[in-house]
């Protein structure tokens, strides 16, 4: 088995502090929290919309490359995503 | 990633100059129980009206959020005189709102937080006026008559509300910003604002007697990050947030992030303003009953009057950091030169930038023992402290 295949077990969830929301004004998600509100990019968007407290890291990063196929392999990409969400306290893990 | 604030994304059909509200400041009502001899009665507002209807407020909330408010504070007054607030805050959160309330905490019960809660109820944000006389109860030693509020402030927390709790610093007690933090530690807030008041309206007047001074502001901001660190490493997730006065700016600071760009405030008898101090100026703004939304937010004189920079004098006109801070606050600029197209005197461009230096000045004497009538400042401070969160999640 090689890495690449290695399944992350890791379960994300939305940090206490933060509500996630589409916005269909800014025709984009948000995060909500006091008297503040984050903007995300697309594919950051994308990938918290996957953050459901019951989908693991490889199960969310499946179904992103699902989604777009076109994008190749996105793996990498949200690892990198999550580690500045956790440290962000936009997620945490369970 | 994270650019909040951006208008970039702007869904609306119309091409406009100027962004759309983001921010609802509902000020549901000047009654307050607190009744302090030094706060404004209410009926002492020109012109201040009834208060609006649950009705009324509701199609406020629809329509703002229909043009892409996201954040809505319920503020007063007291919002919590407000028999309907459960209603309304039910009603705005089924909007879609992210919600706020922003209380003194007097007056609420652990009942009533689980009501809210059930309603979706986001946030509470317990205002500590550091003028209280809680508050120096509790900075003299005695924490007896400071009870009620750090009982409604763990009752937030066991309720599992995210909570900001917010302290108004002045030259009487930010040298023990030391024992706020700890406080503020021990009740286990998420945020905590340590802001110096603004000096607009009554804390004008009192001005001398409440702006610190440069050095006990140097050192209130060191202590604090101090604390910021040893909480860090102790893996402390509390934030705190240090707001200095821009007395001892160079530059102003933009107003409210833009006027008419972010920020809407509703009072009790629905007048729309582009910010809550902007009732001091002497314009004619629109009310709510008599307009749309979008008809005040995008067509209105008023919200109108202070967008691009055609309405700008020298130096402000040929300055090359206009765009930065927009020639600072209007209020400021009008409560300080008696002129609101002037340059905010905080600039050192300003012809009037004597009277700030004045006012550094004297700061410095000593008026300890003298009393300050100071005077419940929530709402302006709140106001600008969202306009800095708004800008620091950008
Ligand atoms: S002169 Fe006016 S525009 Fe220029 S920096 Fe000063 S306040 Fe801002
Ligand atoms: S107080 Fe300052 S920030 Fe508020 S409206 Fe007036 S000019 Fe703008």
């Amino acid at each position: 088995m090689n890495a690449a295949v290695k399944t992350d077990f890791r379960v994300p969830v939305l940090g206490t502090l933060f509500r996630f929301q589409w916005e269909p004004a800014q025709q984009a998600y948000v995060l909500l929290y006091p008297e503040g509100m984050v903007k995300l990019n697309q594919s950051a968007g994308e990938i918290l919309a996957l953050v459901d407290g019951q989908r693991n890291v490889t199960a969310i990063s499946a179904a992103l490359m699902e989604k777009f196929p076109e994008a190749g392999d996105l793996s990498g990409d949200i690892l990198e995503f999550l580690e500045v969400a956790r440290e962000q306290r936009w997620i945490d893990y369970r | 990633m994270s650019n909040a604030g951006s208008t970039t994304a702007n869904a609306l059909a119309r091409t406009k100059t100027h962004g759309q509200p983001l921010w609802l400041l509902a000020e549901l009502t000047y009654k307050c129980p607190l009744q302090c001899p030094y706060c404004s009665n209410p009926l002492d507002f020109a012109g201040a009206g009834e208060e609006l209807s649950t009705e009324e407020w509701i199609s406020v909330f629809r329509q703002a959020r229909e043009m892409g408010a996201a954040q809505l504070g319920f503020s007063g007054g007291e919002p919590l005189v407000r028999q309907d607030l459960e209603r309304l805050i039910a009603e705005a959160r089924k909007l879609g709102y992210y919600t706020n309330l922003i209380t003194s905490g007097i007056g609420l019960s652990g009942e009533r937080i689980a009501a809210f809660r059930e309603a979706g109820l986001d946030h509470i944000q317990v205002s500590f006026q550091a003028s209280d006389e809680e508050v120096n109860n509790m900075l003299a030693g005695s924490k007896k008559a400071f009870q009620q509020k750090l009982k409604i402030a763990r009752e937030v927390k066991a309720q599992g509300y995210p909570m900001v709790l917010n302290f108004v610093t002045h030259k009487h007690n930010i040298d023990q910003i030391d024992r706020i933090i700890e406080l503020c530690v021990e009740l286990e807030a998420d945020y905590v604002e340590l802001a110096t008041c603004q000096y607009y309206g009554w804390a004008y007047e009192n001005r001398e007697q409440l702006l610190p001074t440069k050095a006990q502001l140097e050192r209130a901001e060191r202590i604090t990050n101090e604390y910021r660190e040893k909480l860090k490493a102790e893996g402390n997730p509390i934030r705190l947030i240090f707001v200095t006065p821009d007395y001892y700016e160079e530059r102003p600071k933009k107003c409210m992030n833009g006027w008419g760009e972010i920020f809407l405030t509703v009072t009790p008898d629905g007048t729309a303003l582009p910010c809550h101090s902007a009732r001091m100026l002497p314009i004619e703004f629109p009310n709510v009953k008599d307009q749309s939304i979008d008809a005040i937010w995008n067509e209105s004189n008023g919200f109108n009057y202070f967008r691009g920079d055609e309405w700008m004098q020298e130096p402000c006109r040929s300055c090359d950091e206009k765009e930065q801070d927009h020639g600072g606050c209007r209020c400021q600029a009008y409560m300080m030169t008696g002129d609101m197209h002037a340059a905010d005197p905080v600039c050192g461009k300003s012809p009037d930038h004597g009277k700030i230096l004045a006012a550094r000045e004297a700061a410095e004497l000593d008026t300890n023992g003298q009393p300050i009538t100071y005077r419940n400042e929530r709402n302006s401070k709140v106001f600008a402290e969202s306009s800095r969160v708004f800008a620091r999640s950008g």
